[in-house]
């Protein structure tokens, strides 16, 4: 098994505290990876560093073997690591039709053409299509993402992290404000994901967790409590007593 | 994946950039102005001009989102390079306008990097100082620029070495329009680009546009060089076309009544400055007329009103006041 994404020694200060406290995790290639925590644990500090959105205090991540600590955000996503976020960035005067065909378009490289019309192209419509239709969304792929109920943008949320590509993906917090009957729709979209494709997730239904990943990690202050197993996870006391409120140090 | 779904995707790409049966018609206005009212010609060359320099900043504001107070320095900058070109040997004019806005999209490439980041109020600061600062050294030079008294002896050649400029400024006017129709076209297929999508991505939200991998600076610098382009070819225009440059195309004014202009024409869809310029030049005009004393206050009340009220309710009220006489009828 290869290695997609390794952190080691990952450290993020802010002032006085510390968000990330000397992190080093390994993700092998088409992984099915969580990683959970309580509120402020730390979880999307994380995925804002592997994605360059925050620079380590020190540390270095690497992608496929290469060091990829300073790369900017844009060159990342080229290499394959994609992410969604916790609270819906979309274009909302895009119609999801026209989200994902320039993602498309940016993963064809066709995205520098400046004469050519965005529809042009056989391979982003087909590409474009394909997404759309797995995550449900040709009925509404004509309509402005503004006016698609949450659900929706939430699906595309995620369309549009496939429909770049990606090698490792990075899912923060998927099902955030879904409510319980339209989760399926969101489980069976990352049920279809390519098999060599690495995913880490970050979510806080348990439910979730335990039916997607095979591993998990612990994030507590920072820092990572344990890794193993869901079976191994489930059946820690320390992370009953974190998630039961008690003191995690005790 | 369903045939019929791809058909659908590729409709629906297709309608977006689709020329609409309106947009025919405005062209065909535009022309008919051209041959039907002669006695207006150097009216609509102004009118033109100013549309085509509002078009400009409707690329960077429109598209890109960036707010400029201070985008006659691109037009200045243009308007001075054109007419020093003809004093130095340069006559034709479309050599003349291409290289005047090829030396001013170097400046806004170089300025670009000022607008790159800071909020809305940094970028209207910045914009601004370098209008203020070119409009000074412009002052500054009168041996180059003329100073204060203008640039003088522009006289630009026949245009394609055929039609030479006349006092009713009938050529003039042809020739704005000819250049404006062409910069146009070229922006209309630009703005629909995958290149195009992607700068409106990043008026829509830059994080996403970041995650999904397009460098957000780098596309922001590229519009905005671009309109330094444009607004430098209006520039060189109204030189060539006035033979006669002045500080004036430096002033504050200049780059605040631009973006009044495309306010009224409404921004992101590239006629807003075109219509902006028509309406904003033929009702400042009625208003003199009818009001010598008090124009500036009318014009005023209807941009606060514009505003107010916004321009979908004012355009969309004749549908609507019909739509309520059907349905009590």
């Amino acid at each position: 098994m290869s290695v997609a994404l390794e952190t080691s020694h990952l450290m993020r200060r802010f002032g006085g505290l510390v968000a990330t406290n000397d992190v080093s995790m390994t993700l092998e290639r088409g992984a099915r990876h969580a990683l959970i925590g309580p509120n402020g644990a730390g979880k999307t500090t994380l995925i804002n560093l592997l994605t360059g959105v925050l620079a380590p205090s020190s540390g270095t991540i690497k992608l496929d073997g290469a060091d990829i600590t300073h790369t900017s955000r844009a060159r990342r996503v080229e290499l394959g690591l994609v992410r969604t976020f916790q609270i819906n960035q979309l274009f909302p005067g895009f119609t999801p039709l026209e989200t994902v065909g320039l993602a498309v378009s940016r993963r064809l490289g066709l995205d520098r053409h400046m004469f050519r019309s965005i529809g042009s192209d056989k391979r982003v419509v087909g590409a474009c299509v394909e997404v759309l239709e797995r995550f449900d969304l040709i009925d509404v792929m004509d309509r402005p993402t503004a006016t698609l109920p949450y659900g929706k943008q939430r699906l595309l949320e995620i369309a549009v992290a496939i429909a770049c590509g990606p090698r490792v993906l990075l899912l923060d917090e998927p099902a955030a404000g879904v409510p319980e009957g339209e989760r399926g729709e969101i489980m069976d979209g990352l049920a279809a994901l390519p098999a060599d494709v690495t995913v880490l997730l970050i979510e806080h239904d348990m439910d979730l967790v335990f039916r997607f990943a095979s591993r998990i990690s612990v994030l507590v202050s920072g820092a990572l409590l344990l890794e193993g197993t869901a079976a191994e996870v489930a059946a820690d006391p320390r992370v009953k007593a974190v998630y039961l409120g008690e003191d995690a140090h005790g | 994946m369903k045939s019929g779904n791809i058909a659908a995707a590729e409709a629906a790409l297709r309608r977006v950039s689709a020329v609409k049966p309106a947009e025919i018609v405005f062209w065909l206005a535009a022309l008919a102005a051209f041959f039907l009212l002669p006695g207006e010609a150097l009216l609509f060359n102004e009118v033109v001009i100013t549309g085509l320099f509002a078009l400009s900043l409707d690329l960077v504001l429109g598209y890109g989102g960036i707010v400029s107070l201070g985008h006659a320095a691109f037009f200045g900058v243009g308007a001075y390079a054109a007419g020093l070109l003809t004093t130095i040997g340069v006559t034709d004019p479309l050599t003349g306008l291409i290289l005047a806005s090829l030396a001013t999209a170097v400046l806004g490439f170089l300025t670009s990097f000022l607008v790159l980041r800071g909020s809305d109020l940094t970028r209207i600061m910045v914009t601004l100082s370098v209008a203020v600062l070119l409009k000074e050294v412009a002052n500054r030079i009168p041996s180059i620029t003329g100073g204060a008294d203008g640039l003088q002896g522009v006289a630009p050649g026949p245009v394609m070495g055929v039609w030479e400029f006349d006092i009713f400024g009938q050529v003039g006017f042809g020739y704005s329009l000819a250049v404006t129709f062409v910069l146009f076209v070229i922006a209309r297929r630009f703005v629909f680009s995958p290149f195009g999508w992607s700068i409106r991505a990043v008026k829509e939200n830059q994080l996403r546009t970041s995650a999904i991998g397009i460098p957000v600076s780098r596309r922001l610098v590229v519009v905005y060089t671009i309109a330094a382009f444009y607004a430098a070819a209006a520039g060189a225009l109204l030189a060539q076309t006035t033979q006669f440059v002045s500080l004036d195309v430096l002033e504050f004014h200049r780059s605040a009544n631009l973006m009044l202009i495309l306010v009224i024409g409404g921004t992101g869809y590239l006629y807003g400055g075109l219509i902006g310029a028509l309406l904003f030049k033929f009702v400042q005009d009625a208003l003199a007329t009818a009001t010598p004393q008090y124009w500036e206050f009318w014009v005023g009340l209807i941009l606060v009103s514009l505003v107010m009220i916004g321009r979908e309710r004012i355009v969309g009220l004749p549908a609507s006041i019909l739509r309520r006489l059907r349905g009590a009828a």
